[in-house]
């Protein structure tokens, strides 16, 4: 349980941070908060030649209101997300979820970039990512860019992220007033990975007829599952928690596991989507 | 091998290690603060849980090289002087450990959880503790003694 040799790097920059994963190319892993590089690392699942900790990089750990959206720099801990008054009044589906990760040790040290890169598929933030359409912003050798977030996971802990980039902050669109969230998700442990976990949020308009609907399935498929369809036939008609969830097992595809059984996380997927939906329509 | 200094309750330590050497192997190895423990070495049972500049995090998740620029405090800060803080001493009243293995990463996680939210529910209190894994309670008795830690401050 003791991770293998690696040579340490400890940039003071974005810059110096960039041109140390351009001169090393994959050999070099990025290291944020480390809460799943370091346990992967100790049970030598991974064994990166070298590590390039962002942890002294400054300004990559903020918190920016913008007219549409809440800009967060990677390096932003998820302890600072789930209690910062910002997110919890602009963004409060994005708090709620981060409240739910792992452990209080874990939720003070691990990152915001550091999750999206890993790309967990059973992991809160990629879930709310996807599921709210947030932009990350992501800087590299040949300048910056801005990934949505659907695009941007591509499988299990597989990202369109290239070696020699890095994520630098990611920007969460506002909620609407009046608008309702929910994030319930299912596991045997508290803070265990998820065996799924729905994340909802939906506006109503003054008829009680869903304006926007945004629900994400996360920990599921081999990453987080965004039902477009349903959302788009959902709109305009009265929310019907029962019916919605009824689709929302049809639109997933769990692989076989002979720990978890596909019907098994179907059936959570169901009671999940109907639990978040009854949850916002209660708080309207 | 790498040289550096590590600032470990308020005292400078000299520590030679590889980077890859981790916090909780460099605490109870080079500096000798045995107090404490390493348990799963993967960031789940929490009884290596330390602070750093006052946050609570994972000594097995951290590498002892990243913490040049940061204050560690570990359970050797808690006793200072021998005599028990408030919430060991709770502990004690309260029959909040068994074993004591895992009662280091309690006390670490809770006089972080503490300074920021002093006076915690029983839910409150019971999702901080699920990052701690005891064997030997049943956690009863630790949540009985975090609360009357609690209460005794107010």
């Amino acid at each position: 349980m003791k991770p293998a040799s690696f040579a340490y790097h400890r940039p003071r920059s974005l810059g110096e941070a960039l041109a140390l994963l351009a001169e090393h190319g994959a050999e070099a892993k990025p290291l944020a908060g480390g809460q799943s590089l370091g346990p992967m690392m100790n049970m030598r699942l991974a064994q990166p030649a070298r590590l390039i900790d962002l942890n002294a990089i400054k300004g990559l750990d903020f918190l920016n209101e913008t007219e549409n959206a809440v800009e967060i720099g990677a390096l932003t801990r998820h302890q600072t997300i789930a209690s910062s008054s910002l997110v919890r009044a602009a963004c409060p589906l994005l708090a709620e979820a981060a409240q739910s990760i792992g452990h209080y040790a874990i939720r003070a040290r691990g990152t915001l970039g550091g999750s999206l890169a890993h790309a967990d598929p059973a992991a809160q933030l990629p879930l709310v990512a996807a599921t709210l359409g947030a932009e990350i912003a992501v800087a590299g050798p040949r300048g910056e860019r801005r990934i949505a977030a659907q695009d941007f996971f591509v499988s299990l802990m597989t990202t369109v992220l290239e070696p020699d980039e890095l994520i630098v902050s990611v920007g969460f669109p506002k909620a609407a007033p009046r608008e309702a969230h929910a994030f319930v998700q299912f596991s045997r442990r508290r803070g265990d990975f998820a065996m799924a976990a729905v994340a909802v949020s939906v506006l109503l308009d003054v008829q009680k007829r869903i304006q926007r609907l945004r629900l994400g399935i996360g920990g599921v498929e081999d990453k987080p599952v965004v039902p477009t369809r349903l959302i788009e036939q959902s709109e305009g008609k009265v929310p019907e928690p029962a019916a919605l969830a009824a689709a929302a097992r049809e639109a997933v595809s769990p692989a076989e596991n002979p720990r978890v059984p596909a019907v098994y996380r179907r059936e959570l997927v169901e009671v999940l989507t109907r639990r978040a939906l009854q949850k916002c329509l209660n708080s309207n | 091998m790498l040289e550096f200094e590590l600032n470990v309750n308020g005292e400078r330590h000299s520590v030679r290690a590889e980077p890859r050497k981790l916090l909780s192997d460099v605490l109870r190895e080079d500096c000798r603060l045995t107090g404490t423990h390493v348990g799963c070495e993967h960031g789940v049972c929490g009884a290596c849980t330390v602070l750093i500049d006052g946050q609570p995090a994972r000594a097995c998740l951290l590498y002892a090289v990243q913490m040049q620029d940061h204050e560690i405090t570990t359970i050797e800060a808690i006793a200072a002087g021998g005599r028990p803080g408030a919430l060991q001493q709770a502990l004690h009243e309260a029959h909040g450990l068994q074993c004591g293995f895992c009662t280091a990463g309690i006390v670490m996680t809770f006089e972080a959880y503490l300074k920021e939210n002093p006076h915690p529910s029983e839910e409150e209190v019971r999702d901080v503790l699920s990052g701690n894994l005891c064997r030997c309670t049943g956690y009863q008795n630790i949540v009985a003694a975090i609360l009357k830690a609690a209460h005794a401050k107010a």
